[in-house]
């Protein structure tokens, strides 16, 4: 019987008999009886439950460690890692870690229960940037719940927390032998096969798979389908792992494009869209969170089709194209047409996505995302949109504009596309266009807005795109006004607790 | 002094135990609850057949199988353990399962077959208010001639203020793990703000006395007044299945279930007419208050009574009629939340004062200051209490000039003037809160201090650790008074067979209450070692000074230790109780009369927000604060309660929205859909100062004042931030029409309306008329 093999405080674990659907969450506190690492939502939205996975790196000189949401994440799906939890980071004589010892010098926990899950993160950030500045240290909390701090001195803790001298887990751990080593003798040949469970490691033992098992859940980074357990109680069919094919986790950037494998992390997959279209790096900033992001994939999003996944309208705009693969026979599929309905796709049976192409951006055409939804990090989405349009000397020549969260599948705004197209770049031509929205979309109204709100966003959506698109430098954002509101007047007197 | 919180070195190593971290014994059984699925309806039949045969399942329990008291409600008796035969909310606990494990326990609760007879549901405060059904009788405030004086006034305004609710989101959920003991007891380790509440809930529950049940609890994940009551559920449903099946029951609520079941923050919604002077100074006010409590009374009274006291915040009513229902509503039945009906009432008095300033023209803060409290006339609260050693002159003065107040108004001002996608906003409020429950009896505490041998010391209390720093500030007095190290002092897990009969860890008056008993515990042993100590080396008490670890007698000095070793040889005793109630209180709560608080607390802040007008996207640019509490017990935990109380109540009047869908479902509950602010939310430009050098001028612990609620009200000042950045987009004079929580959604809907006037006397929310 095969098990799950990973590393913990330098031991090499190999689980077995245990659920397939188990997350990491339950295994610590279940198996190992470490309590330390917390549940507070098991839907990846809080944070308690943060841990840090090391990955080999591409080369194996080094381990990539990032935080991830233990609680659903299920324990077969880091198989061949290395797992680090909050009760790791202490000295073998007990002594705290820099982040440890950051957060109680600057009195960064109350109630203590998020409290480890802020240090794992603070902890993979550690890891990554030398000395984070607070923005840095802000993103890096995007999926952190605390309802005690107010956050101020969490914050602080993670700009100082560089300062502390350094005993153990310092930034050189990623390139220590014994954490790379260690990683490579767990490093599979063959695919780990559990009762309803598979890990391929090609791309043609997976599509094999699929085949013979054309009713198989194929499982990427589970921040969907995590909660499909953890909170559906859902009995789940045999599954089948993509984060262990290697093919799938390339990233090809070529003239035409980039392409993104299927067991690409969004983290990756958006860093890679972003270095073509700086414009998306607010999408990518907002989209779930630091765990969430390291987790989850950018196919696993759009295969998954549900009508408030942010990338879905950020693709469509750009006209990606989806690679889609049964048994031997591979087709491509403009991401548009995957869409049937509500979380249907044009997936056949036994048939998976391999790809995304993301086309190379063209000279005068603007590109911009943008999100509106009651908080700014890690939401979802109320209304998101995205917007691809070239404008020739003062006259729209081409516009693709998509939606999601205005109808059962993310879509574009062909009565609003054709309004535009060939109008002049003019408050007045947007107007009109605005005026075709409700031609396009009948939204709902539910929690995140109602119909009518969503409807009038959507066009004033337009019109911002528009206010940044017209040589205008009036501030068309919030954040546009920090600066002002602090300009002359900011006083930091000595008791102050200013950050 | 600002010692670090006596937990934080196990918070942060993952040590600290909660609840659901306690190893628990091997045949322990994991408990789920069954939930209904409609708001208002008789259960015609409940077949619990396919729970019990569901894979691992042990036990169920229902209305039927409560030995005891089938009731958890501490005030009235109507909050059913289990469901027997009517439905009161869509969530309402129907039964209870024990099984083999956690999920096999949740996945068995689903499969009840219930089968329902439906009834009208009252889902809103309109439609209660309609149906005029309440939980609790109609309550009335009235001073001076508040009709006469309307009538008179030169200028009156009518308007109506709506207001959330609010979800605790503590971190932790809420546990309770029952596990039997000989001879018929039970412990039950509970994550509870009011151990002794839970005690007599499962000892009724269970048919038991008081003196069968211990209930423990070292450390919750946070409180905020959502494990006041709520607790002695969970922990009633797990003794009931550990008393049926005498095994150890853990019932943990999952999140979902945990905010569809629990009660929340009450929703207001206020009609007021107010009448003022062209000065802005109020001359009358009549409000009809009415709030969501839900279909029981649970802690509704106090709650609504409480925001009636504080429709003054901190301002001179001199006529006044408040007339409060406490409507009843087929949704969950809401509860004690910080602040707990304070915040409410002062959103109605600020939103009051920001349009008499806006009707006026004037400057909001000229108006505020206008209508404060004076200092020696005009200083009887509505209720009739004195306001003594009045701060709000002072704090609102020096946080004007620390903050620019007016070189900012200006500049938003400007700003406005030249930018027309981005608004910005700006408002200064004041919060007086008071201090004490407002039920006298509960303003009492007992501790317990142990010292042993070797000189350190024992410390239990009947104070609750919640994340707020109570057990750092009560060691720390016990620590002040025997002259010790902290390190000296260890506080031990609250405990019913302790220290019994305790109060709630709630209305922020634990460090005022359980910091005064542990005082007088550590008073009677010091007093205990004084006196051996004269007897022994032949001096007078005043010779005797405990230091540094040391003790001074006369021109010796030994160490502490060694005292209480020579003491303990002596045969004296080293342990004692103490006790502590509060002075000069009385109220009668039939008349809403007297002297219900000890002192209030002050503070005020200066919010500046941005507001997107093509979304209603808002951010809070900056905060300035200036907060009292007294001659603080620990500057840095109280920083905490001051900045983490203020976030909290942004959250409430921003991002927080309580969404029910037309059967009367809560759809937002889970953090994906419920959203509590982030690391982002915390403004880029604060400056946040405790008051210092002001010692409370009541004699309480060190002059110290309690923190944990007043700072909530500070976000008050966001709010009215929006609205001021909204009514820049309006005619002068507009009366913007905001709804809290002002979501993107509400700020356009708000932004909608103020563009779309012309005049402000047609504004929606507020109608204006001036006879003059």
């Amino acid at each position: 019987m095969d098990g799950v093999r990973f590393l913990l405080d330098g031991r090499l674990v190999c689980a077995e008999n245990l659920p397939r659907t188990m997350t990491v969450l339950e295994y610590l506190r279940e198996v190992e009886h470490r309590t330390g690492t917390k549940e507070g939502c098991a839907e990846g939205d809080c944070g308690a439950c943060t841990v840090v996975l090391g990955e080999p790196s591409a080369d194996g000189s080094r381990v990539e460690y990032r935080a991830v949401n233990s609680c659903i994440r299920f324990l077969p799906t880091i198989d061949g890692q290395e797992l680090v939890t909050v009760e790791s980071l202490s000295g073998p004589d007990g002594s705290l870690h820099p982040v440890q010892q950051a957060m109680v010098d600057h009195h960064a926990s109350q109630c203590g229960f998020c409290t480890p899950g802020f240090v794992m993160s603070l902890f993979a950030l550690y890891l990554q940037i030398p000395a984070p500045t607070r923005e840095q240290v802000i993103d890096a909390l995007s999926g952190n719940l605390c309802r005690c701090t107010g956050y101020r001195p969490i914050i602080e803790a993670g700009v100082r927390m560089s300062e502390y001298p350094v005993t153990h887990w310092g930034r050189d751990t990623p390139l220590s032998a014994a954490h790379c080593d260690g990683l490579r003798t767990i490093r599979r040949d063959r695919a780990l096969r559990l009762p309803g469970f598979f890990a391929p490691l090609t791309v043609d033992e997976l599509a094999a798979e699929l085949e013979r098992e054309p009713g198989a859940l194929v499982l990427a980074g589970g921040t969907d389908i995590g909660l499909w357990v953890t909170k559906q109680l859902r009995e789940l069919p045999p599954i089948v792992y993509v984060g262990a094919v290697a093919e799938l986790k390339q990233v090809r950037r070529d003239a035409a494009g980039i392409e993104i494998g299927a067991a690409v992390s969004l983290t990756e997959a958006w860093s890679a869209v972003v270095a073509a279209y700086p414009t998306l790096a607010e999408m990518a900033q907002r989209f779930g969170s630091p765990p969430v992001r390291n987790s989850g994939t950018l196919c696993g999003n759009l295969a998954n089709g549900s009508p408030i996944g942010d990338s879905l309208p950020v693709l469509i705009a750009l006209d990606a194209e989806l690679v889609l693969r049964r048994g031997t026979k591979v087709r491509s599929l403009s991401l548009e047409r995957f869409y049937l309905g509500y979380q249907r796709t044009a997936l056949e049976p036994g048939e998976f996505v391999t790809s995304v192409k993301v086309p190379a951006p063209q000279a005068r055409r603007w590109v911009a995302g943008y999100k509106v939804s009651k908080r700014f990090d890690q939401d979802i989405s109320g209304i998101a949109v995205a917007f691809s349009v070239q404008v020739e000397d003062g006259r729209v020549v081409d516009a693709r504009i998509a939606f999601g969260g205005m109808a059962a599948v993310a879509a574009r705004a062909p009565a609003t596309e054709r309004a535009l197209i060939g109008a002049v770049w003019s408050e007045a031509s947007i107007d009109s266009a605005v005026a075709k929205l409700a031609e396009d979309f009948k939204p709902l109204t539910d929690m995140r807005a109602s119909s009518a709100y969503r409807l009038q966003t959507a066009g004033n959506l337009l019109r911002r795109f528009y206010f940044e698109h017209c040589g205008s430098a009036a501030p068309t954002r919030t954040a546009d006004a920090v600066a002002a509101s602090s300009s002359a007047t900011h006083t930091a007197g000595p008791a102050a607790a200013s950050l | 002094m600002s010692t670090r919180h006596e937990s934080a070195h196990l918070h942060v190593s993952g040590q600290a135990l909660y609840a659901d971290d306690i190893p628990l014994p091997a045949n322990t059984l994991h408990a789920a609850f069954g939930l209904s699925s409609i708001a208002h309806g008789r259960i015609r039949a409940l077949d619990l057949t396919p729970v019990r045969e569901s894979p691992g399942v042990v036990a169920i329990a229902a209305a039927a199988d409560v030995p005891g008291e089938n009731n958890y409600g501490s005030a009235v008796h109507d909050d059913p353990i289990f469901a027997p035969d009517l439905v009161q909310y869509a969530g309402q606990p129907l039964f209870a399962v024990a099984a083999d494990s956690y999920t096999a326990a949740r996945k068995a609760a689903r499969r009840a077959r219930v089968e329902y007879e439906p009834l009208p549901a009252i889902l809103d405060i309109r439609a209660a208010l309609a149906a005029q059904i309440t939980v609790l009788p109609t309550q009335r405030l009235t001073r001076g001639r508040p009709h006469e004086a309307l009538a008179e006034a030169p200028h009156r305004m009518q308007g109506t203020v709506h207001i959330g609710g609010q979800d605790h989101f503590y971190l932790e959920g809420q546990i309770s793990i029952a596990v039997p003991q000989e001879d018929g007891a039970m412990l039950v380790h509970s994550s509870t703000q009011h151990p002794s509440e839970v005690q007599q809930i499962v000892a009724h529950a269970l048919g038991k006395r008081a003196n069968q049940v211990t209930v423990q609890c070292r450390r919750m994940g946070g409180g905020f007044g959502g494990k006041e009551t709520q607790p002695a559920l969970i922990a009633a449903a797990a003794a009931v299945l550990a008393h049926k099946t005498g095994r150890p029951v853990k019932l943990r609520l999952d999140r979902d279930t945990d905010m569809l079941m629990t009660g929340k923050r009450h929703d207001f919604l206020a009609d007021y007419t107010v009448g003022f002077d062209e000065r802005g100074r109020i001359l009358a006010l009549t409000v009809m208050l009415a709030s969501r409590c839900g279909y029981s009374a649970d802690l509704s009274g106090p709650v609504n009574d409480r925001a009636m006291m504080h429709i003054d915040n901190a301002y001179f009513l001199e006529n006044v009629d408040i007339v409060s229902h406490r409507c009843k509503t087929h949704t969950v039945s809401n509860t004690a939340f910080r602040g707990f009906g304070g915040p409410q009432g002062m959103m109605v008095i600020e939103q009051i004062v920001d349009s008499i300033a806006r009707a006026l023209g004037m400057d909001p803060l000229e108006v505020r200051r206008r209508n404060f409290y004076g200092i020696d006339d005009r200083n009887v609260t509505h209720y009739g209490q004195t306001v003594e050693h009045n701060l709000i002159h002072t704090i609102v003065d020096r946080l004007a000039e620390s903050s620019h107040y007016r070189e900012r108004r200006r500049q938003v001002q400007e700003w406005n003037d030249t930018h027309r996608h981005v608004r910005r906003g700006l408002a200064l409020t004041p919060v007086k809160f008071g201090i004490s429950f407002t039920a006298t009896m509960f303003n009492q505490a007992g501790a317990l201090i142990h010292v042993y041998t070797d000189g350190t010391v024992l410390l239990n209390h009947g104070g609750t650790e919640m994340g707020q720093g109570l057990f750092t500030k009560v060691a720390q007095v016990v620590a002040t008074e025997f002259g010790l190290p902290l390190t000296a002092v260890r506080v031990s897990a609250t405990d019913t067979s302790k220290v019994p009969n305790t109060s709630a860890s709630a209305a922020s008056a634990s460090a005022d209450l359980n910091g005064k008993a542990a005082q007088a515990a550590a008073e009677t042993i010091r007093g205990r070692l004084v006196q051996f100590a004269c007897e022994t080396f032949g001096v007078a008490a005043p010779a005797v000074i405990f230091r540094d670890g040391k003790v001074f007698i006369g021109e010796r000095h030994l160490p502490f230790a060694d005292l209480v070793m020579q003491a303990y040889r002596a045969r004296v005793s080293l342990s004692a109780t103490g006790y502590y109630r509060t002075p000069k209180i009385e109220y009668d709560k039939t008349t809403l009369r007297g002297r219900p608080f000890f002192y209030f607390a002050y503070g005020a802040a200066l919010s500046e927000v941005a507001v997107d007008t093509l979304t209603g996207e808002t951010q809070l640019l900056r905060v300035d604060i200036l907060h009292d509490a007294g001659r603080s017990l620990n500057p840095a935990i109280d920083l905490g309660q001051v900045e983490g109380g203020f976030l909290q109540g942004v959250g409430w009047l921003t991002s927080e929205e309580l969404w029910w869908n037309a059967k009367g479902e809560l759809q937002t509950h889970a953090p994906s859909t419920y959203k509590i602010p982030t690391a982002r939310d915390w403004p880029p430009h604060a400056q946040v100062k405790l008051l210092d050098e002001r010692p409370n001028g009541e004699e309480t612990i060190y002059r110290s004042k309690a923190v944990g609620e007043p700072p909530l009200m500070l976000a008050i000042s966001v709010f009215l931030a929006i609205r001021d950045a909204i009514a820049s987009c309006g005619p002068p004079g507009v009366q913007p029409d905001l709804t809290a929580p002002a979501t993107p959604e509400a700020v356009l809907r708000s932004l909608a309306s103020v563009r779309a006037e012309t005049a402000p006397q047609a504004a929606a929310g507020v109608r204006v008329e001036a006879d003059v």
